[in-house]
């Protein structure tokens, strides 16, 4: 809902973090969110727009390193992708 | 409750086509609790229209209003001062709500945007099965509380039919045959002899659209 909202504003990309898949606190959340993003990629597709805007990045809490490695990263992958066609 | 599944995005946006005003109405029941049509997926489904729409250059205008239950007039009046504001209006109900609001404004192109599955349960966060195909005579009681209308593929009241295979129904051996499953429960029950009682066969009276009206609510001059 909020990463549609993003889109839907003009946002070019909207990336999740969740932990590491099996260390959530809530057991289930980050294999849930996952699954969300994967929706929301799919809605993305169906209206016309890239599903890949939205991505999701699994870390722990003490890997700030790999966490700017993450954002370099969809950073890059945004820019390939260009503007979100919503912001004409 | 009634399940219901949101319909695919092009099949929507093809019956808006040539709408400029939409009314987005959920419904906060049934189709909320299957995650299908509640003020959530609403809010989703407005916001794909109108990313759809300034793609194509075609925009609409949209709006959005759940209401607790669109199969109950009460709740339909909510909607009586919105609903000239729009050139047509989009339901995410079920089948019974789509229609309760069409009746009430009939100068309203409406359309469902979901499609009405079955009734049935809850399994787990987003997961669902059929149990009841409201046959309108239930045999429950007789059955060890297994339903031989939805579960068995043939819909057989009186015991299972000739390819019953080990426990599976002979379209799918991953299937279950119903029949056997009842048989095993009435057995654990010690229940058996009730496998013998004889339930005649429904008379579909869903071919025409039936009514109820519950003992001690009938309005005076039905009395
Ligand atoms: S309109 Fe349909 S989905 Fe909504 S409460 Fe009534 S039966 Fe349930
Ligand atoms: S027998 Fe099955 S279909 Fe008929 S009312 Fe009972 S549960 Fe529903």
């Amino acid at each position: 809902m909020y990463l549609l909202r993003a889109i839907q504003k003009g946002a070019d990309g909207v990336y999740v973090v969740g932990c590491l898949e099996g260390t959530c606190h809530y057991n289930e959340g980050n294999f849930r969110a996952s699954e969300r993003v994967k929706h929301v990629q799919m809605l993305l597709e169906e209206v016309g727009l890239e599903g890949d805007r939205v991505r999701m990045y699994n870390l722990s809490s003490g890997e700030g390193p790999t966490f700017a490695a993450y954002a370099k990263e969809m950073t890059e992958h945004i820019r390939k992708l260009g503007p979100n066609r919503l912001n004409k | 409750m009634i399940v219901a599944k949101r319909k695919p995005f092009e099949e929507i946006k093809e019956m808006l086509k040539g709408y400029k005003k939409v009314l987005n109405v959920g419904c906060g029941t049934c189709v909320a609790v299957c995650l299908a049509g509640g003020e959530k997926e609403v809010d989703v489904l407005n916001i794909e229209l109108d990313m759809a729409g300034k793609l194509d250059e075609n925009p609409i205008e949209l709006g959005a209003m759940t209401i607790e239950r669109q199969c109950d007039r009460e709740y339909l009046e909510a909607l009586d001062p919105l609903v000239d504001d729009y050139d047509a209006i989009l339901s995410m109900a079920c089948g019974a709500g789509i229609q309760f609001l069409a009746e009430r404004y009939p100068h309203k192109p409406i359309f469902p945007a979901v499609d009405t599955t079955f009734i049935g349960v809850n399994q787990g966060v987003g997961w669902y099965e059929e149990r009841c195909r409201s046959c309108g005579s239930c045999v429950l009681g007789l059955t060890g509380g297994i339903c031989p209308v939805t579960m068995c593929a043939k819909g057989l009241y009186n015991g299972p039919c000739g390819g019953t295979n080990k426990g599976s129904c002979e379209i799918d051996k991953d299937q279950p045959c119903a029949w056997y499953l009842i048989y095993e429960r009435l057995s654990r029950q010690g229940r058996l002899d009730n496998i013998l009682k004889f339930s005649p066969a429904t008379d579909w009276q869903n071919q025409i659209p039936r009514t109820l009206i519950q003992p001690g609510y009938k309005k005076s001059e039905e009395v």
